[in-house]
């Protein structure tokens, strides 16, 4: 076999299984393809020892009919996550150096389902970005360029090194995480699927936090089967994690039947924005069709408070950040800013956090301690978490009224390029994540399925929302639309 | 709602954040932006409404108070930009 590298979890775990293939083999495939890609600038760490010794310990599992769900398939691991002895910075400066002396809850059990970890990716500092343009390793770059135009454009964020890498088959896939649409809207402008669970699904012990309440990881892959097997392999209760769910994961795997006959699939009338591009709304329009022509019933809903989630996601998530980013003071890990004579232990905190901190980190940091602060308490953060609490209900009464899955687009816009929103206000950035964030204020499973090119042909993704811990139901739905979508699109390779 | 100079120096402060003199015009000014468009909140009644807490309405669950874990001084230590003799070192402190 050549090009391992392009195989997709199921397709290289079948092969592992029938002897076709080794573990060693596919490693080293990603390996060299990674090495051959450093333009894209997605695997930021590198692990190829961890890799091997791991492949070869899969090897023999397979040899002795021990194979878990996951033996010997070769990932990433975006670097939000703290994985053992390898750095793990959250793209930031202030965790220059940290090497964490443990291992997250989710990268644990991936390896204990005999996943090979290749190296950490690239992401937005913090995960806060839509275009991986805030890391302190720079750009990550998306594999997919507009035609013959050589232009970089954006692989998206903050999961932007994971969407770039799996859509460039650096890996079979990757792990990411999403607080307000960073792993759907990059794998939708990467053409890759991408899930975010239901809030408490995944254990949010070991990575870095950002907004806590908001908060979750999730599998990136090539396809919707993918996502479904390595999906299974993240979840679980984690005793660690005070916030997950004590529920038993189904096999998800086992799900994807592809019949969604009856199903009703909501379309939210308030997801219609203004200046919407006619491709973005077409796109919607035959994915809708498609899953009627799959036997759903398409039915129109109302989320009425739609309008209102990307500004209550603006007080939440900053306010949480500024309590989760305090940790980082130039004490216990990471850097330490240079003292000048006679400094003390406030000017070591603010110094440390001026340096440390890239500009985006810092405006959020500021803004969530502004809305925290005595006298704005009230009229922000309350105020956002109420409104929150009837986004939650918009979701509540559609599923009540019968809706088994809501169906928009994954973003705004095809990718675009870096640089290209640089002189754009912070609030036109934020706009990226307007179909996604309702997901996370709302706790929602929530999948990115490529569905389309765009005129410059660039991927465009379609998002379905599922009902709590129904992530079965919601990828088989996302089984149809992939099988009628039938997306093979791939990148040129140019890198 | 807007946020002048010695606000946004204010807040700088609260976060423990150094912005020096220069930078705080252009801070306050994307503040401004950031606030006004939070301030659409403002157009929903929220008359009557629990503010969210969790997504999930479960009490958050409680463990026998005993130790789990302990005895790691050196990992502890293994990250820290200055560690002697056992402790955190930092600057001195005055107050």
């Amino acid at each position: 076999m050549s090009d391992l590298n392009k195989l997709g979890l199921a397709e290289a775990r079948d092969a592992l299984r029938k002897g076709e293939v080794t573990s060693v083999e596919l490693t080293e495939s990603c390996l060299t393809a990674i090495d051959a890609a450093d333009a894209l600038n997605a695997f930021v760490h590198k692990t190829p020892e961890i890799a091997l010794e791991r492949a070869k310990a899969a090897d023999e599992r397979i040899k002795g009919g021990d194979a878990p769900s996951m033996c010997g398939l070769p990932i990433g691991i975006k670097d939000l996550f703290c994985t053992k002895g390898v750095p793990s910075q959250a793209a930031s400066k202030i965790l220059e150096g940290f090497k964490p002396e443990y291992e997250s809850t989710v990268s644990q059990q991936l390896a204990d389902a005999g996943a090979v970890m290749l190296g950490k990716l690239n992401m937005d500092e913090f995960a806060m970005g839509s275009s991986n343009e805030t890391s302190v390793y720079g750009n990550a770059v998306s594999p997919w360029r507009r035609g013959n135009d050589d232009a970089q454009l954006t692989p998206g964020g903050s999961s932007g090194g994971s969407a770039s890498a799996v859509s460039a088959d650096l890996c079979l896939a990757a792990t990411g995480t999403d607080t307000g649409g960073s792993i759907r809207q990059p794998a939708a402008f990467t053409g890759i699927t991408g899930i975010k669970p239901t809030y408490g699904r995944c254990s949010r012990w070991g990575i870095v936090a950002f907004a806590s309440s908001l908060d979750q990881a999730g599998p990136m892959t090539k396809n919707v089967r993918d996502a479904a097997i390595m999906l299974e392999a993240m979840c679980g209760h984690d005793p660690k994690d005070s916030t997950s769910a004590e529920l038993a994961v189904p096999n998800f795997e086992a799900m994807l039947t592809g019949d969604i006959k009856g199903k009703k699939i909501g379309i939210p009338k308030e997801y219609r924005m203004d200046g919407m591009p006619a491709e973005i709304e077409k796109l919607w329009a035959d994915g809708a069709e498609m899953l009627k022509d799959a036997g759903a019933e398409i039915v129109d809903i109302s989320l009425p408070h739609t309008k209102y989630a990307l500004p209550a996601y603006y007080v939440i998530a900053p306010a949480e950040a500024s309590s989760n980013l305090a940790r980082y003071d130039g004490v216990r890990y990471g850097r330490r800013a240079q003292l000048a004579q006679g400094d003390g232990i406030t000017e070591m905190y603010e110094k440390t956090r001026a340096e440390g901190f890239g500009h985006e980190v810092q405006r959020r940091v500021m803004i969530g301690t502004y809305v925290l602060s005595a006298g704005f308490y009230d009229a922000y953060y309350n105020r956002a978490r109420k409104v929150r609490t009837l986004i939650k209900k918009d979701f509540e009464d559609a599923f009540a009224a019968g809706v088994d899955a809501i169906l928009t687009p994954a973003t705004p816009s095809a990718s675009f390029g870096l640089g290209e929103m640089t002189e754009a206000d912070p609030v036109q950035m934020y706009l990226n994540d307007v179909f996604t964030v309702t997901v996370n204020l709302a706790g929602l499973p929530g999948v990115s399925v490529p569905a389309g090119l765009d005129k410059q042909g660039l991927p465009l993704g379609l998002q379905l929302i599922g009902r709590p811990w129904e992530e079965g139901d919601l990828l088989n739905t996302a089984y149809a639309l992939e099988n009628a979508a039938g997306f093979v699109a791939k990148p040129t390779k140019w890198w | 709602m807007s946020i002048d100079q010695s606000t946004a120096a204010k807040v700088a402060k609260l976060a423990r954040i150094k912005v020096e003199d220069d930078a705080l015009p252009a801070l306050a000014s994307e503040f401004n932006t950031i606030l006004g468009f939070i301030e659409q909140l403002n157009e929903v009644d929220v008359e009557g409404v629990e503010p969210m807490v969790s997504v999930e309405p479960m009490r958050l669950k409680r463990r026998q108070d005993v130790v789990t874990d302990g005895n790691q001084q050196d990992k502890v230590l293994a990250n820290a930009p200055d560690a002697r003799e056992g402790f955190f070192a930092v600057p001195k402190v005055v107050e």
